[in-house]
């Protein structure tokens, strides 16, 4: 059984604890965040653009039954076996059987999101295969057993010398070295072996496109063609929302995804898959796993346009400051805060208050989701449900009783400041008040705005 | 034209020479100013802790303090679009209509309706940095956003410009969150304590000595920080910068 996370709050109270590292982790990902800007500068119409595959994702995601079936017919006639899956369990089992049938106990695959989000690792792992991640962040995550941070880059929450010590301890490098190019040099001879003796490979899919039945997979490490081609068996494993109507939707889509993830102009692989080669098998797994509830859902269905591209989490000034670990879910940041709680929604109560509302996310979203607006619209969710910690809801009770009665709050508000001049040790005492941990409290004033104007139109007119 | 002068609770409770400033500067501009005394909150804290449900006695309280009013000005980004996005009534529609479409932040109400081109009297010699508040940006578009390719404009900016002798410093985040965030502040204390101090930072780094903004939920919060800090540099509302005459 898993064991319950720590919430967002505290798993980030203790991440920023380490106030250097925090700082470090910031300018990182805010470094990425400006060279997405540059790149984004680079293309005049970026806002058109913007707008065009929005629609696209809108009108793909409105007829989503029909590309599916269309994909579906165009795949099985290029010779690829279609699969479908209504959850995690199911798509794991379908793999596992295709693993089965090859008699296959080795495999590689490229980074994935939606099989992190099956936990198809540990599922295939107690059966037995050994799964070897073939993206470099993922394979570093995976020596340290640890989920990735963040979608497109896995284990940005590392430095060099961390990669060092794990390279020393799992693959033999010298103790202390931590020259980048050195070990990936290392990472790269261990990878060849896994790579050789693989029976078969698993990629995930950025696109997939109905009209013509193939897919492509973006990737700066080629790891995804190199696995796929020394393989007799590709598997490649897809969420539903990665349809796309047309071949020539690829142009929008692969203009705005690298820009967007790491301000490159593209990946360094874009790479299509159409049909198995001679002598080899490919499978196609479209996976639901909450999906379609999300698409009935009229006020969160336009988050399944997201083309993951991790632009929300770079400019996300709570995600920077927290870590991707602190969201305790496969897709950290914003946009995981919109998608985690469809999937469980006790688990992931507190993602959508892990977020200050700045909508900062939603601009440099490529496929313009409406990401702060969902997570308030979450929060309203959360809170009609009652997943809501008891203390917040009793809190805004007394606000409302408050803020309803104008002479209780003028009332209180004469009160409240009273209390602060006559005691502001009890105002500024931190384990009263959270917010005095770090910050000093407003000084209240003699009388409030309202007191003042009473008076002045007492003077005038009386 | 009657203006309903919206002052937020903490700023009637916590910053009432925000609210003085804010009368003073539409009465200087001929503006007939009407403060209705019993209104409340705009219920934001309520509805953005996930409760939008409990926030309906405020927004009634709301609608009967400003009916009479043709307009609704208010001295903050944050409350003004929550009203705008969210004033919701089931007994009277209409009227929660007509005030969501007429409410405004300060700042907008003086550049786009009253269409401010000066303001001879005001002098502020010091050096300011603008905090640009996220509601205010990026929910009432009181400035492009550095997300957007999109020209550059600054509402805030253009006013304090017209202040003689202000100098205006340049931040390398311009547009990053303080933190403050709402119940934020106090229920993910430890990364809102931390962007507030980031954003004190950048404003120090660039020799600010008055930091000011919009919204005085975002300069408490930075002012937390800067006392805290015992840093020798203080956070006025813009009205207070516009209003300055020394």
């Amino acid at each position: 059984m898993k064991t319950a996370s720590p919430k967002h709050a505290t798993a980030a109270e203790t991440f920023v604890r380490d106030e250097e590292n925090t700082d470090w982790h910031n300018e990182t990902l805010w470094f990425v965040r400006s060279k997405r800007d540059r790149a984004a500068q680079t293309i005049p119409e970026w806002e058109a653009l913007r707008e065009q595959a929005s629609q696209i994702k809108n009108h793909a995601l409105s007829n989503l039954d029909n590309y599916l079936i269309q994909l579906e017919e165009n795949a099985r006639r290029n010779g690829i076996t279609v699969h479908w899956a209504a959850n995690g369990d199911e798509h794991n089992q379908i793999v596992y059987d295709i693993l089965r049938k090859h008699n296959a106990t080795k495999i590689v695959k490229s980074k994935s999101m939606l099989t992190e989000e099956c936990h198809l690792n540990p599922f295939l792992i107690k059966q037995g295969i050994e799964v070897i991640d073939t993206d470099l962040g993922e394979r570093i995550i995976q020596l340290r057993e640890e989920p990735p941070s963040h979608i497109v880059m896995p284990a940005i929450h590392l430095k060099k010398k961390h990669i060092g010590d794990l390279f020393h301890k799992h693959l033999g490098t010298d103790a202390g070295a931590d020259d980048p190019q050195y070990l990936t040099e290392a990472a790269r001879i261990h990878l060849r072996q896994k790579f050789l003796m693989a029976d078969v490979a698993i990629t995930g899919v950025n696109f997939a496109v109905a009209e013509t039945g193939g897919f492509v997979v973006c990737t700066n490490e080629g790891n995804a063609d190199l696995g796929v081609h020394l393989s007799k068996v590709h598997i490649a494993c897809m969420g539903i929302e990665k349809v796309i109507p047309k071949a020539e939707h690829l142009g929008v889509f692969l203009r705005l995804l690298a820009r967007s993830a790491t301000g490159q102009a593209i990946t360094t692989f874009s790479s299509h898959f159409q049909k198995p080669a001679p002598g080899q098998e490919m499978h196609l797994v479209l996976v639901d796993n909450g999906r379609t509830r999300q698409l009935a859902s009229p006020d969160f269905r336009n988050s399944l346009k997201c083309i993951r591209c991790a632009a929300c989490m770079n400019t996300c000034p709570v995600y920077r400051r927290s870590g991707g670990h602190s969201y305790h879910s496969a897709v950290a940041g914003p946009i995981g805060s919109i998608l985690a709680p469809n999937i469980d929604m006790n688990e992931y109560a507190d993602l959508p208050f892990a977020s200050t509302l700045c909508g900062s996310c939603s601009n440099v979203c490529p496929v313009k989701i409406d990401i702060h607006q969902q997570l308030y619209k979450w929060r309203q969710v959360l809170g009609a449900a009652g997943a809501v910690e008891p203390a917040k809801k009793v809190g805004m009770a007394g606000m409302d009783a408050l803020f309803s009665r104008p002479w209780l709050y003028r009332f209180a508000g004469r009160a409240g400041r009273w209390l602060m001049q006559t005691f502001p040790s009890l105002a500024n005492k931190p384990g009263l008040n959270p917010w005095a941990i770090h910050r000093d409290m407003p000084q209240p004033p003699e009388q409030s705005f309202r007191d003042w104007y009473a008076q002045q139109n007492k003077k005038t007119n009386g | 034209m009657n203006v309903g002068l919206f002052i937020p609770c903490y700023v009637d409770q916590f910053y009432p020479k925000v609210g003085i400033a804010t009368l003073r500067l539409l009465e200087s501009l001929g503006v007939n100013v009407i403060f209705p005394m019993e209104q409340t909150c705009c219920g934001q804290p309520m509805a953005n802790s996930g409760f939008q449900s409990l926030s309906v006695g405020c927004d009634r309280n709301f609608i009967r303090n400003f009916a009479n009013c043709d307009v609704v000005v208010g001295p903050s980004g944050s409350c003004v679009l929550h009203l705008k996005d969210h004033l919701h009534s089931d007994e009277n529609p209409a009227e929660a209509t007509r005030l969501r479409n007429n409410v405004y932040e300060l700042c907008e109400f003086l550049t786009d309706v009253l269409k401010v081109s000066e303001l001879p009297k005001a002098r502020f010699p010091h050096r300011v940095g603008l905090h640009t508040s996220c509601h205010g940006q990026r929910g009432l578009h009181l400035s492009s956003m550095s997300e957007l390719m999109a020209p550059k404009f600054s509402k805030p900016e253009t006013l304090l410009r017209m202040v003689d002798g202000l100098d205006l410093i340049q931040l390398s985040q311009p547009d990053e969150c303080c933190g403050f965030g709402g119940t934020f502040c106090v229920f993910e204390e430890a990364v809102s304590s931390k962007m507030g101090k980031d954003r004190v930072a950048d404003h120090l780094r660039h020799g600010a000595e008055v930091i000011t903004g919009g919204d005085m939920s975002c300069l408490m919060q930075l002012e937390g920080v800067l006392r805290r800090q015992k840093a020798p540099v203080r956070v006025m509302h813009i009205a207070e910068i516009l209003t300055a005459e020394n």
